[in-house]
């Protein structure tokens, strides 16, 4: 848990960031209406976020997706005002980030947020332990307490036993779990992650889903992830933001986004991806017309379409009984409904 | 009427005499109002360069070395560099130069020191400023273009002649190498290494401390193993002004045409220069050992 018991939700309300040298008078521009190609030909100036609006609920995970120069790292910057915004604000646990004084804003880093980076921005000169007790230090923790906290960390995160050693003598994959175990160190409610595991081998980057995932479960942080990975954004998301030239252009959860595509270019992004595993099976479920027997198969709500395929063709039945969590049923699923959501339909047919 | 085109037309002897002369007497008129107030504050300096002369020569000589092998020893870890120091300083007290040695030693030791301490926060103080980076450069330039020889004028008509005003023509000359790479050292430090102390909520100091400087500093060992060469080669030309070590007796030799005095007190510099360039370096090189691989 966070130090202070606390779950803090995030909410990002109106925000623009235009780069350049008049920024200010720029933004009229961008409220106008005007593109995000046009504002740089005509006026020369970026156009990196449009009018965002992102209510982070606290305790769970936010993806941020979108292709490479469409604003996610720029966004998240947002949060920790590593980049102040051209307008809008940032609410985090009530406060205002944006309007909060040099000061407030570096209490506000060590206390509330912690950062994971792509290329992992360790210490070079400093061993494992050192690098995982850096948030510590700098909030003043006494040596032997944080290298404490540091080593229980680093052991959570399976690096025992490499505590004295220097980034340059670790894979990518244990230089970011140092990277991780000094956000989790500096134990904050907010957890930001900027492509995190992109720079990981396939392989890797799963474990190490897997294990935020499972970390997750203990410490339930609000943690913002950005990735350009559908199947990462998917696994992870609670909720899933995609962005387009600094836009929002649909939100909602992993299943949301694959069945309803807001527009071309999203249905563009989630055609490929494998749907019986995100789609859960009460989305495609019809309601209950006749009354339940005693020897329908029977499955529970928020089990993968992929899964209850399975189910079925090992129980030899074509249709299953599907039932809430305390076991009442609920609807009814069967194979040709399975089928049907389990491919996409904006393809040419055979 | 053409001869101008073969003479460059200057303005008139008349009036270069009595802008020098003006300027010349301003100086001397500032000197002598505030020369001794001017002594007095470079006191401290002078009783160091005493202190550290008097260690130096008043120490048994097998003690000198041996501290000076443990010292190269603690810096480098490499036993080559201990050597050839152990035995260039033998060589050196052979022929009879130990004690001028020590001197030269002492004055190089001081002159780094001050330069080192003058110069590193001149050049965190650039690295933050762009506008005084572009101020200062061009001082810099000037500072390492200007021939050696000029800056003992002014030295030496503030303060005469004698150690003091040597020790500080010499920093003058050799404190820009320092102040030019911890500038550029600090300046080359990675954004994304700076980003994350930010985002744990660094403070200035935090992150110079923390992150800055020690990124920097195989740059600054660079920058400060060129101000100890070029301190060497100045402590040289102070003799001109009164400082006593090597140069001395090749100043002598020189008057006097005596090439062999010339030649070992020559080479007694080149050997102190060689200890002091391969241990520095050495240094450097270690201190850059976890952080070199990062970049690479
Ligand atoms: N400091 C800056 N000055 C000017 N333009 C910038 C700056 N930082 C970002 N941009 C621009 O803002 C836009 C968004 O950049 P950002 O880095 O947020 O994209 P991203 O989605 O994180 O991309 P990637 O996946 O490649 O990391 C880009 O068009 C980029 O060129
Ligand atoms: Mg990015």
């Amino acid at each position: 848990m966070p130090e202070d018991g606390t779950v803090i939700g995030v909410s990002i309300r109106g925000l623009y960031k235009v780069f350049g040298p008049n920024a200010a008078a720029n933004i009229e521009r961008a409220r106008g209406g005007i593109g995000k190609a046009e504002l740089l030909d005509r006026h020369g100036h970026v156009l990196a976020l449009r009018n965002i609006s992102i209510e982070i609920p606290g305790g769970g995970i936010q993806v941020i997706m979108g292709l490479s120069g469409s604003g996610k790292s720029t966004l998240v910057r947002h949060i920790n005002r590593l980049i102040d915004p051209t307008a809008g604000e940032v609410i985090a646990g009530g406060r205002d980030v944006t309007a909060m004084s040099p000061r407030e804003l570096r209490a506000f880093r060590q206390t509330k947020t912690a950062m994971v980076f792509q290329k992992f921005a360790l210490l070079p000169h400093r061993t494992v332990l050192e690098n995982a007790a850096y948030g510590l230090k700098v909030k003043g923790v006494k040596r032997a307490m944080r290298h404490a906290a540091a080593a229980e960390w680093i052991e959570r995160v399976d690096l025992k036993g490499f505590e004295s050693r220097y980034p340059h003598q670790l894979s990518g994959g244990m230089q970011q779990r140092v990277g991780l175990a000094r956000a989790l160190a500096n134990d904050a409610p907010i957890l930001l992650m900027d492509e995190a595991f992109s720079a990981l081998d396939p392989l890797i980057r799963v474990d190490m889903q897997t294990m935020l995932l499972k970390l997750q479960k203990d410490f339930r942080k609000t943690i913002v992830f950005i990735t350009h990975d559908l199947d990462e954004a998917l696994r992870l998301g609670d909720q899933i933001a995609v962005l387009r030239d600094g836009e929002v252009i649909q939100q909602g959860t992993g299943q949301d986004i694959i069945l309803r595509p807001a527009d071309d270019y999203i249905a563009r992004f989630v055609r490929d991806v494998n749907r019986g595993r995100v789609i859960k099976v009460e989305a495609v479920m019809q309601p209950l017309r006749e009354p339940v027997a005693a020897d329908e198969a029977r499955i529970t709500m928020g089990t993968s379409l992929e899964d209850t395929a399975r189910f079925l063709s090992q129980s030899g039945k074509t249709v299953a009984l599907v039932a809430d969590a305390a076991g009442r049923p609920v609807g009814r699923v069967d194979a040709g409904q399975i089928m049907f959501a389990m491919v996409a339909h904006d393809r040419p047919s055979f | 009427m053409s001869h101008w085109l073969y003479g460059f037309p200057h303005i008139d002897s008349d009036t270069l005499f009595l802008i020098k002369h003006r300027i010349d007497d301003g100086f001397r008129a500032f000197t002598g109002a505030y020369g001794d107030g001017i002594s007095a504050f470079f006191l401290p300096l002078d009783r160091f360069l005493i202190g550290v002369d008097f260690v130096l020569t008043k120490t048994p000589w097998p003690i000198v070395i041996l501290a000076f092998a443990g010292l190269i020893w603690l810096a480098t870890h490499a036993w080559r560099i201990v050597l050839s120091t152990v035995v260039i300083f033998v060589l050196i007290g052979l022929f009879g130069m130990w004690n001028d040695t020590m001197l030269t030693v002492a004055m190089v030791v001081v002159a780094t020191t001050l330069s080192v301490v003058v110069g590193i926060p001149i050049g965190i103080a650039m690295s933050r400023s762009d506008v005084l980076q572009r101020v200062a450069n061009p001082v810099l330039d000037v500072m390492q273009t200007m021939p050696s020889f000029v800056y003992l004028i002014p030295v030496v008509m503030l303060l005469g002649i004698g150690r003091v005003p040597g020790l500080i023509a010499v920093v003058i000359y050799a404190i820009p190498p320092v102040i030019r790479l911890t500038n550029l050292g600090i300046r080359l430090v990675d954004r994304d290494i700076l980003e994350a102390a930010d985002a744990f909520g660094s403070s200035g100091w935090q992150r110079l401390l923390n992150v800055q400087l020690p990124l920097a500093l195989p740059t600054i060992m660079a920058g400060i193993n060129q101000t100890i060469m070029m301190a060497l080669a100045m402590v040289v030309i102070a003799a001109m002004i009164g400082v006593e070590g090597l140069g001395q007796p090749v100043l002598q030799a020189i008057a006097n045409q005596y090439f062999t005095l010339g030649v070992f007190n020559g080479l007694a510099i080149v050997g102190i220069a060689i200890v002091l360039d391969r241990a520095s370096q050495a240094y450097g090189r270690r201190l850059q050992k976890h952080i070199d691989v990062q970049h690479a």
